[in-house]
């Protein structure tokens, strides 16, 4: 009984608030399951707003959010209502989100920030036939098998066939060493690739170190090993933030080898107070570049400096995209916003793979989809001069 | 009738009946709801690890409650149980069409993968006390995390596969990898349902209910409250010690299995420490050795998050807010005077009665 | 050559591990609980220092002093409104509330500073020092860890041996109630040892932080569970303990990391941490307490 009184209070308190949330889900589901109610499109995705991935979620959520902003400003026959729910980047709590957006009336989604949340409710997706875009869950097991889930960012092994390709071709190194992070799928999946490429090229690879969420505090183990096993050049393909404490670390013991990257070492030059002159020299495959001139990047660029303070990464710009992209074949499928999800993911399938995207990502040429839902786009490769990147020959 | 009466009279009796009528009740509300139609997807999709965490917390109140030791390590049974369970129903999906079955078979395997984890860290660590048992059951947990980050389990036409640290073996073409190291496991089939959850919390709460009900369960609790005066009426401390750990190491095993088998994704990270001081975090709020108690708390502590949602940003600082707040509300003089008067108001009520 | 690289990485680690160890035993050893946000507390040390150096541009001297004084206030705080109250309680009730309030450190922390990894700039600058002709290199910031370490134990010992209060404190960690009958602040003492824990939380954020430069709200948490194995490792509540077992369990952790491999490294600690345990239940240098009937 002495429990009980508390356990009543926290009771009362939750009932509260679930009756309330209740009575908004009856309410959504009695305008009639999925369809928007006002006049515009309901674009939903998950994303890690907090933990230790939230740098990645909170990208994405600005990006879209001023892409979002733009489109309805300009006030044409699309507008969209955008919402984002924190997974944590968790694969049990993505689902969770996901399920706060379908009661919500989603019928777009950007599926999920990162990519073992994405590979959880990619099949979610396919069963409940809601259309999917996602700015950059990598692997390619997020689109396999589901027709109507599509990427705006490279699968992962394109990158590591493209990365050890360029190395061969450019002669950077005669003796590499990997850094890569296995609980990661899109470390791993570049890093597989790469060592079969770089195989099949002649590469020697003198050193394959790795390390967990857990353990990337500290990397002294790994730049020893690389360092004692002679590596001239070590390709890291992980996201930026370890990266760019390898790259302090190994200074501190004055190890100097060059660095390689892929599309996740962008945004190393934007970590608050890092010293950019660690990262002179550093290499990197990215389809973005925040210092390009050309007026959409520039536009993009400086609306996100003014609202967030910070310098946008490419999962910014791959967010951006992603709504771009929606823009742009529901206006060639002349979809309307009260078409149900599932006639908007027929329209949308039917769409993308026809439909050629300028964006801020890519070069030139303009991003293609396949039928599989895997994007088509150049990675350029740059490298770090003084601060900036400068396109690599 | 009269039996009944007497029987729900006992402190026992009455504490299983409420934990057996929650768990009843809030099962008919929601599949009534369910067939009307009025639960929300979220509401629906959380049915299941609400189901798991349940077995969770009374599995671990057996240890922390009952047993009266510290475990800061269930999470690493929930583990065990997981990806012994998924190996089972994948290697059975060939030879065993029925669903339920293959789940049922499934977490019977969790459950003795999970036992005898439980046994092998029970036999060091019961023999230490307190602060100490507790920081080594966290040890353990993260140590199973970690070979569950660095274990390759592949299936093919020859049979199973395992590989540590890499993955160290081939596949033929038929072949699919079951485990893939720290990546876990992907495309797992949903076998789970809100029925089966509620049928594996019925079974736990009759089996645990049972168990502390029983001379082993009344051994167990001299144990706790007075270890010497257990032994030297003839109780051996270590073996339900054991008992009880280990039991409670194959219930959550069964969670574990309940619980991944309701996601197509299940990576190792998922059971780290914070799940452990998650479950933790219910027992302690439902009530040490409150069973019900913990059924609650473990539902209305799944849900609470969620329903945060609502404040954006704000989340889980108010969550953690709530949680200091309970607490300090739990131990504080303001309930204890809030108790005393429903006492006296009873008391009243009884007094008028019998005046009457 | 490589053994001698692996042991100085592990010392310096087992430096900062065993400052923070010295915060935990400190309020373990006098209040009886685990302060599980302790780890949280050297986050917003971290932060703390970054804020001034980088933002207010005051000199890393300035920036450690801001962190030292937040951290013992918050600490202080801390104690007062979420621990005190539960004094009586069980002990569970305060490992709750502990979390609770590592929870909510964490998440305050977010919202203030936001997501974003900041790179935290080291408080001790200098040239990597090249040893046997430039085969080996210490960086600076290691020899001042380690430094700072020794002082701090040697500092403690001295405190809680020499001084009143610490005398004091030592009576309180003996028995509350007699150390109340003999005129003694129980509540006073209390605070002064989370506010000196807290400030040594202060000081190893700065360290952490200047030795592995990323600042995030994450940043404490698993430094805070391995020194916690540390200071248990060591026997809990033994101030030298908490240096040793701080020590040793770094240069475990790179040796494992070195030798066998980085997968296991974490599990490897831990084992090791299970198997001292089993031999010597009380820790390395932790005090027999024999059992009441």
């Amino acid at each position: 009984m002495k429990k009980s009184l508390s356990m009543l209070l926290a009771g009362a308190m939750l009932l509260g608030t679930l009756a309330g949330c209740g009575g908004d889900t009856a309410a959504d589901s009695s305008q009639g399951g999925s369809t928007a109610s006002g006049n515009a499109f309901k674009i939903g995705g998950t994303a890690p707003l907090t933990g230790n991935v939230a740098i990645y979620g909170q990208a994405v959520q600005n990006g879209a959010q001023i892409a979002v902003d733009e489109i309805n400003a300009e006030g044409g026959d699309i507008q969209f209502d955008i919402r984002f729910e924190d997974d944590q980047g968790q694969t049990d709590l993505a689902t969770n989100a996901y399920a706060v957006l379908k009661d919500w009336g989603m019928q777009l989604s950007l599926l999920s920030v990162t990519t073992k949340p994405g590979e959880a409710i990619a099949p979610l997706h396919f069963e409940d036939r809601i259309f999917a875009l996602t700015p950059s869950a990598s692997s390619t097991a997020v689109v396999e098998g589901k027709d109507n889930v599509f990427q705006m960012c490279f699968t992962d092994p394109n990158q590591g066939t493209a990365s050890a390709d360029y190395i061969a071709e450019q002669q950077l190194g005669t003796k590499i060493g990997v850094i890569y992070q296995t609980d990661e799928v899109y470390s791993v999946g570049i890093y597989e690739k790469f060592k079969e490429e770089a195989a099949a090229k002649g590469l020697e690879i003198v050193a394959e170190e790795s390390f967990t969420t857990d353990t990337q505090t500290d990397f002294s183990v790994q730049i020893n090993a690389c360092r004692s096993a002679g590596a001239d050049l070590i390709f890291l393909p992980i996201y930026y933030t370890p990266a760019s404490l390898i790259l302090t670390q190994a200074n501190a013991i004055g190890y100097a080898p060059k660095f390689f990257g892929v599309d996740g070492m962008d945004g190393i030059l934007t970590v608050q107070n890092f010293d950019t002159s660690l990262a002179e020299g550093v290499m990197l495959l990215t389809p973005f570049n925040a210092d390009a001139t050309d007026e959409k990047t520039a536009n993009f660029v400086n609306k996100y400096r003014e609202q967030f303070g910070e310098t946008p990464n490419q999962f910014a710009a791959d967010a951006y995209d992603c709504i771009y992209a929606y823009k742009q074949a529901l206006e060639t499928a002349g979809c309307t916003p009260d078409m149900t999800a599932e006639e908007l993911c027929e329209a949308m399938m039917a769409t993308f793979p026809t439909i050629t995207f300028e964006g801020l990502t890519g070069d030139g040429e303009g991003i293609t989809w396949q039928q599989t839902g895997e994007v088509s786009k150049s990675p350029k490769g740059m490298v770090i001069e003084n601060g900036a990147y400068v396109g690599m020959e | 009738m009269q039996k009944f009466k007497q029987y729900a009279r006992t402190k026992a009796g009455r504490d299983t009946l409420i934990s057996f009528g929650i768990v009843i009740v809030g099962f008919v509300v929601m599949q009534v709801l369910l067939a009307m139609g009025m639960v929300s997807s979220l509401l629906e999709g959380l049915l299941i690890p609400i189901c798991a965490y349940i077995i969770m917390a009374v599995s671990l109140n057996l240890t922390v409650g009952i047993l009266g030791e510290l475990s800061l390590g269930h999470a690493g049974f929930m583990s065990v149980g997981a990806f012994a369970g998924i190996v089972a129903s994948t290697c059975l999906s060939g030879t065993v069409g029925f669903a339920p079955l293959r789940l049922a078979i499934a977490i019977v395997i969790g459950a003795v993968c999970a036992a005898i984890a439980g046994v092998i860290i029970g036999v060091p660590v019961l023999r230490l006390k307190g602060d100490y048992l507790a920081i080594v059951t966290l040890a353990f947990g993260e140590i199973i995390k970690n070979i569950m980050n660095v274990l390759y389990v592949g299936l093919d036409g020859a049979g199973l596969h395992f590989g540590l640290l890499e993955q160290g073996f081939e596949l033929d073409e038929e072949g699919k990898m079951i485990i893939n190291g720290a990546m876990g496991v992907s495309g797992v089939e949903r076998l789970s349902t809100f029925v089966s959850g509620f049928v594996l919390v019925l079974i736990t709460l009759f089996l645990i209910l049972n168990l502390i009900n029983s001379r082993a369960g009344r051994a167990i609790m001299a144990v706790r409250d007075n270890k010497i005066a257990a032994d030297s009426i003839g109780i051996s401390i270590t073996s339900y010690k054991l008992l009880a750990f280990v039991i409670s190491a194959a219930f959550a095993g069964m969670a574990g299995v309940l619980y991944a088998l309701n996601y197509t994704t299940v990576t190792a990270n998922r059971f780290d420490f914070n799940t452990s001081i998650l479950v933790l975090v219910f027992v302690v709020l439902g009530g040490l050795g409150n069973i019900w108690g913990s059924v609650i708390a473990a539902t209305l502590l799944t849900v609470l998050p969620e329903v945060l949602r609502e404040v954006g940003d704000f989340r889980m600082l108010i969550y953690a807010i709530l949680l200091i707040a309970m607490m300090l509300f739990n131990n504080s003089p303001l309930k204890q005077r809030l108790l005393e008067k429903r006492g006296s108001k009873q008391m009243e009520k009884v007094s008028e009665k019998e005046g009457a | 050559m490589v053994l001698l690289n692996h042991l100085i990485n592990g010392i310096s680690l087992g430096s900062i591990y065993a400052i923070i160890a010295l915060g935990y035993t400190m309020v373990y050893g006098i209040a009886k609980m685990l302060n599980f946000a302790h780890g949280d507390v050297i986050m917003v040390g971290g932060y703390m220092c970054f804020c001034a150096t980088v933002y207010l541009g005051w000199p890393p001297l300035a920036g450690i002093a801001l962190a030292v004084v937040v951290c013992t206030v918050l600490g202080v705080v801390i104690e007062r409104l979420a621990y005190k109250p539960l004094r009586m309680a069980p002990a569970l009730a305060v490992l709750i509330t502990a979390i609770g309030v590592s929870y909510f450190l964490q998440n305050a922390a977010l919202l203030l500073w936001g997501s974003s990894t900041k790179s935290f700039t080291s408080v001790v600058t200098g040239a990597p020092i090249p040893l046997f002709g430039g085969q080996l290199t210490v960086a600076p910031v290691t020899l001042v860890t380690v430094a700072a370490c020794v002082v701090i134990m040697v500092a403690l010992m001295l405190f809680t041996s020499k001084t009143k209060a610490g005398t004091a404190m030592r009576a309180v960690s003996e028995d509350k109630g007699a150390a109340e009958l003999m005129g003694i602040n129980v509540n006073t003492t209390i605070s002064l040892t989370f506010a000196i824990g807290s400030g040594l939380a202060a000081i190893a954020g700065v360290l952490l932080c200047s030795a592995y430069p990323t600042l995030m709200p994450t940043t404490g948490s698993m430094p805070g569970i391995k020194a916690f194995t540390a200071a248990v490792f060591g026997g809990i509540g033994s101030i030298p303990g908490a240096f040793v077992g701080g020590i040793l369990l770094g240069v475990i952790e790179i040796l494992a990391g070195g030798y066998i491999s980085t997968q296991l490294q974490n599990a490897i600690v831990f084992a090791v941490l299970i198997l001292v345990l089993l031999v010597k239940p009380d820790g390395l240098l932790g005090k027999r307490m024999s059992e009441k009937v």
